[in-house]
């Protein structure tokens, strides 16, 4: 198979009989190199890639070189991992992203593709820990999720405890691990931590994140005395410890950095001292551990995060309506607001049947929309203020609350109700960070 | 036919160059250093499995050390790409470019489709955790008196950050260096004796300059050395900075691989590699020791360390066996020691008694081990499990002796000798950027044929055209300050090229000679000095007062200070100055008339030497003599 070769360069690797792996030479009357046949990634299709001797990869356009075929090459082994059956106090379940990564040839881009035994190999000074047992549930980049996978990974939580793990990990991609944390938050009652993880830095490289992040979640989920939904990843540019934030109240804060995950409004649950190997717990108003594990992940998707800016026309609202959505957060300007004009486009909503929630594109502090009258005008219309809970979590609890019944009153009261620490009804000087000036 | 020709010298070069671009290779921040920190960074590195589903050995090697990583992050020279928080930015072109113009200027082969490589380095000197790197071009060659030397690769790569202290257990970094792009030229091995390798070097780095885009000063260009000899095998020895010393690096390596070729023919005579195998154990001997004289043994026994012992059949003689000036075969196993346990060294037998051990302990050791009359022997003092470690090195080492040398990679010290630094990598530290598309170098083509360097002929010719000498224009050619000369002209008509050469050669050395430190001048003074003589603020004649005032030792005046001292003066001033000595000195006017103008001369050119030209005070003395003498 000559992967990713196109045009020109096909042809000719073919007419040859070349296959990725082999040993091809090159030469004009400047250069001859041989090399090893890659497959191609590349923009023009002349070009073959090669990796040289000395372990560059170059690519040569056969309108300027010659290409012969020097040998069959050894075949780039794939190493399958198999999945480890024996059951471990600490269960992994992988669902892609980059803490399980690799190279893939045809964009150059890196996929999710490691089975979660290989990366036990990669960090060996996990089974110093505990006991693990892993299953690959699924591989899919985190920006692919959809709420029906949120539906199987609860599932899946629930036969790892009731296989008798003690806590469980679960491996997913960054971009949008705080909603799949939110979603298995409001769906699972539970008997022992549940801890997501990522890494920022993908595991093909020497620097990643993964192996210390990896770690740390094994320790927590074997020692943390809770029974919730955590994101433990770096707390610091420096691989000195993990955070463990609230899977409610933690959000993606830096497209780059290690420490991107932040809690917001809220303080984080514990500290993870990966070379002391001991957790540290910040906090003593935790969810405790419950008798055994409960699942209850329905969600219905028909909810709309509607972010408003100055210029938004209210007639989004009926397309929304005539869509079939069943339900709006609104991530509103200050403490809760939207243009005036809104007012009537809600109302028509709420008296159809559709749950409107107000939430702030501030993501610091709580809406009140009491202050000013177009909050007060809202609220009338229909509008019901979510206080300090984040935008997506807001959206998540609704697919979930929606999911449960169709009764706006009863939905109105799930979303008002502070199920697992959504709501920070306390908000001190020292959750808002500030940022350095001089 | 030289000695070494004899020998079967090859040497092959790699001369990495600071291209002075004005950003770094995968960011925006700036290519200069900065020590102003804004805080630290601390890391562990690990290594990764490459795309060929293998692990690098230099990079285990590096790992299994589990070294603390600290990065001392600058505020001017550093962002998030340096700290390893952000993906890298496009890659540089201007570098790219510059990489293919060396290419056409080689006469090698520009590769068509350029890809970013992963070099593995988890030494921590790239917080990636791998070095950045491209090959642009193939092929080519550079003529030389002894033959054409071939070009094999020029990349465009990263450099490295900038190593501040090393520990045992952490390593201190800054950032300020890493990712400033560097051009690396790697020769074929088809340099045959040490000093031609020092001109190639010489004739490389003349190229590069051609450019007028590489940067100059210490640090800002490394040459690496691929060493063999007939028998022998391709040593790597990095880090050498000083041209001067290539020659000798070359004849101690040389030497060094005939030396253990020696050693490996001795050996087969006394004993077989098997049966050294057989017969070479270790023994635990802290017992002896416990009441040595050494102190170094004293202070590990207080920790709790052991003292073991190696018996090395077939060695006795051969461990103190000079490989190179200073440096025995002992010296050899020491330093595999230090690199690959984290011991201090060893004692062995060539050299003992000594160090506080005395003869008494040297037989008891003998007889312990059961020393025969051909046999060497080793101890070992530390941690125990260290020691264990060592040994096993050591072990690994003196079999190795058999088969003659070691694949090594080298570290240059700044005697010419070279020390054994890690395993040589393989090709499995490579894998590709991916956070990175690939470059098509035909779009680049064009704007590298632009800035292609002229060859050195060509240069010298132009330099004399703009009016040098022949002397100083070869002078210009061969200086690191080629680019600053090139800048200074073309900037500044009204002065003539030989006065900027003059200041740039000649009198900067002149200012040395006299006690000024030179390194407080820095480009900027010298060009705020070249500006004024530009304007006609002041004479060309100032220049070397002006420098040589300004760089005194614990002078702090800034040099526009020191050149408004100098400043010219008007020509009714000069009058009026004239006119004052003539009335000081009316006698000996009188008395000698004509004759007393060199007196006046030298009177007046005591008070404005540097301030105005010798040829104006000289017209002006005669105008006033004529005046007052009417």
């Amino acid at each position: 198979m000559l992967e990713g070769y196109r045009g020109k360069a096909l042809e000719l690797l073919s007419s040859l009989g070349a296959d990725i792996g082999d040993v091809l030479q090159v030469y004009n009357d400047k250069v001859n190199v041989k090399g090893i046949l890659m497959p191609s990634y590349s923009r023009d299709d002349s070009v073959v890639v090669l990796k040289l001797d000395n372990g560059y990869n170059a690519g040569f356009s056969v309108n300027k070189v010659k290409v012969t075929l020097l040998g069959r090459g050894n075949k780039v082994v794939e190493r399958k991992g198999h999945e480890v059956s024996r059951p471990g106090k600490v269960k992994i379940i992988s669902t892609g992203g980059t803490i399980v990564s690799k190279v893939e040839y045809e964009t150059g881009a890196v996929r999710p593709a490691l089975s979660t035994e290989e990366i036990i190999r990669f960090v060996p000074e996990i089974e110093e820990i505990t006991s693990i047992s892993a299953e690959v549930l699924f591989s899919i980049l985190s920006e692919n999720m959809k709420p029906e996978f949120w539906v199987k990974i609860a599932e899946a939580v629930k036969r790892a405890f009731d296989e008798g793990s003690e806590g469980v990990v679960v491996a997913h991609g960054t971009d949008t691990m705080s909603y799949t944390a939110a979603a298995l938050a409001f769906s699972l009652r539970l008997p022992g931590p549940v801890v997501l993880v990522g890494s920022q830095r993908s595991s093909d490289r020497p620097s990643s994140d993964s192996g210390i992040n990896l770690v740390s979640s094994i320790l927590l989920a074997k020692e943390a005395p809770f029974g919730e939904v955590v994101v433990n990843m770096h707390g610091e540019s420096s691989d000195t410890y993990t955070l463990a934030h609230r899977g409610v109240k933690v959000r993606k804060m830096h497209t780059s950095r290690r420490d991107a995950f932040q809690s917001i409004n809220d303080h984080p649950l514990a500290k993870v001292l990966w070379k002391e190997k001991t957790v540290k717990v910040l906090r003593d108003d935790y969810i405790k551990k419950s008798d055994g594990v409960e699942v209850n992940a329905k969600f219905d998707s028909r909810v709309f995060l509607l972010k408003f800016y100055p210029g938004l026309k209210p007639d989004i609202v009926e397309i929304l309506l005539s869509a079939g959505y069943r339900g709006i957060i609104i991530e509103g300007t200050g403490l809760g607001h939207t243009s005036s004009d809104f007012q009537e486009a809600f109302r028509k909503a709420v008296k159809d049947g559709i749950f409107v929630g107000m939430t702030s594109q501030c993501l610091f502090g709580r809406v009140n929309m009491n202050v000013y009258q177009t909050g007060r005008m809202l609220q009338q219309s229909g509008v019901v203020p979510l206080e300090d809970m984040l935008p997506e979590v807001a959206l998540v609890k609704l697919m979930w609350a929606l999911g449960q019944t169709s009764d706006l009153n009863e939905v109105k009261r799930i979303m008002l109700t502070n199920m697992v620490g959504e709501y920070n009804p306390r908000h001190s000087l020292d959750h808002f960070p500030r940022w350095k000036h001089e | 036919m030289s000695e070494y020709e004899k020998m079967g010298l090859k040497v092959g070069l790699e001369i990495h160059q600071q291209i002075n671009t004005s950003h770094k290779l995968f960011c925006e921040c700036p290519t200069t250093l900065d020590e102003e920190s804004q805080g630290k960074l601390e890391r562990y590195l690990r290594p990764v499995v490459s795309e060929l589903g293998q692990v690098d050995v230099a990079a285990f090697f590096e790992w299994e050390k589990g070294k603390k990583i600290v990065y001392e992050v600058p505020r001017k020279s550093s962002c998030l790409v340096e700290c390893d928080e952000e993906p890298p930015h496009p890659m540089n072109l201007d570098a790219i470019k510059l990489g293919l113009a060396m290419t056409l200027a080689f006469n090698g082969e520009p590769v068509d489709e350029i890809f970013v490589m992963r070099k593995t380095v988890i030494d921590g000197s790239n917080t990636s955790g791998f070095q950045r790197t491209a090959i642009v071009g193939l092929g080519g060659y550079i003529k030389d008196a002894e033959g054409l030397v071939t070009i094999q690769t020029i990349a465009i790569e990263e450099d490295a950050a900038r190593k501040l202290e090393d520990t045992p257990d952490s390593v201190k970094y800054n950032l300020d260096r890493l990712g400033i792009p560097l051009i690396e030229i790697s020769t074929g091995p088809d340099i045959k004796t040490p000093e031609q390798a020092k001109r190639v070097a010489l004739l490389i780095g003349q190229m590069l300059r051609l450019t007028g885009r590489v940067k100059r000063g210490l640090g800002t260009i490394r040459q690496d050395l691929n060493v063999s000899i007939a028998g022998g095998v391709k040593t790597e020895i990095k880090g050498v900075q000083e041209l001067d010393m290539i020659p000798k690096i070359i004849e101690n390596e040389a030497n060094r691989q005939r030396e253990l070729l020696k050693i490996r023919d001795e050996l087969r005579t006394r004993i077989t590699r098997d049966d050294f195998e057989r017969k070479v154990k270790e023994k635990d001997l802290t017992g002896l020791f416990t009441s040595s004289r050494s102190r170094l043994i004293q202070s590990e026994l207080k920790k709790g360390g052991k003292v073991l012992g190696l018996l090395a059949p077939g060695f006795k003689g051969i461990l103190g066996r000079q490989v190179m000036p200073g440096r025995r075969f002992g010296t050899e196993v020491s330093d595999y020691v230090k690199a690959l346990a984290g011991l201090g060294g060893i004692f062995h037998s060539d050299e003992l008694p000594n160090y506080g051990i005395v003869e008494e302990e040297v037989q008891r050791v003998a007889k312990e081990l059961g020393t025969g009359e051909l046999d060497g022997f080793i101890l070992v003092v530390g941690p125990e499990e260290k020691v264990r470690k060592a040994l096993q090195v050591i072990r690994d080492r003196l079999s190795q002796a058999f088969e003659g040398v070691p694949k090594e990679t080298r570290a240059a010290n700044e005697d010419g000798t070279s020390k054994f630094m890690r395993p040589q990598p393989g090709s499995a530290r490579m894998y590709p950027e991916t956070d990175i598309p690939s470059i098509l170098s035909r779009e680049l083509l064009e704007d590298a044929k632009k800035i292609m360097p002229s060859t050195p002929e060509q240069k010298l010719k132009e330099l004399m055209k703009m009016g040098l000498n022949e002397e100083l224009a070869k002078q210009v050619l061969n200086s690191p300050r080629l680019d600053q000369f090139e800048y200074l002209t073309r900037k500044y008509t009204n002065v003539s090229p030989t006065i900027v050469a003059t200041t740039l050669e000649n009198t900067l050395k002149y200012v040395k000679s006299q006690g000024g430190n030179i390194d407080k001048i820095t480009d900027e003074d010298i060009e705020t000095v070249i500006a004024s003589v530009n304007q006609g603020k002041i004479t060309k004649d100032s220049i070397p007062q002006i420098l040589l005032e300004y760089s005194t030792p614990n002078s702090n005046t800034k040099i526009e200070a020191v050149i408004s001292k100098y400043s010219g003066i008007s020509e009714e001033e000069l009058i009026n100055l004239i006119r004052e000595v003539v009335a000081q000195n009316r006698e000996e006017v009188k008395s000698k008339g004509d004759k007393a103008f060199s007196l006046l001369m030298g009177k007046v050119m005591e008070r404005v030497r540097g301030r105005v030209e010798g040829k104006k005070v000289a017209e002006l003395i005669r105008k006033v003599m004529k005046d007052e003498t009417g």
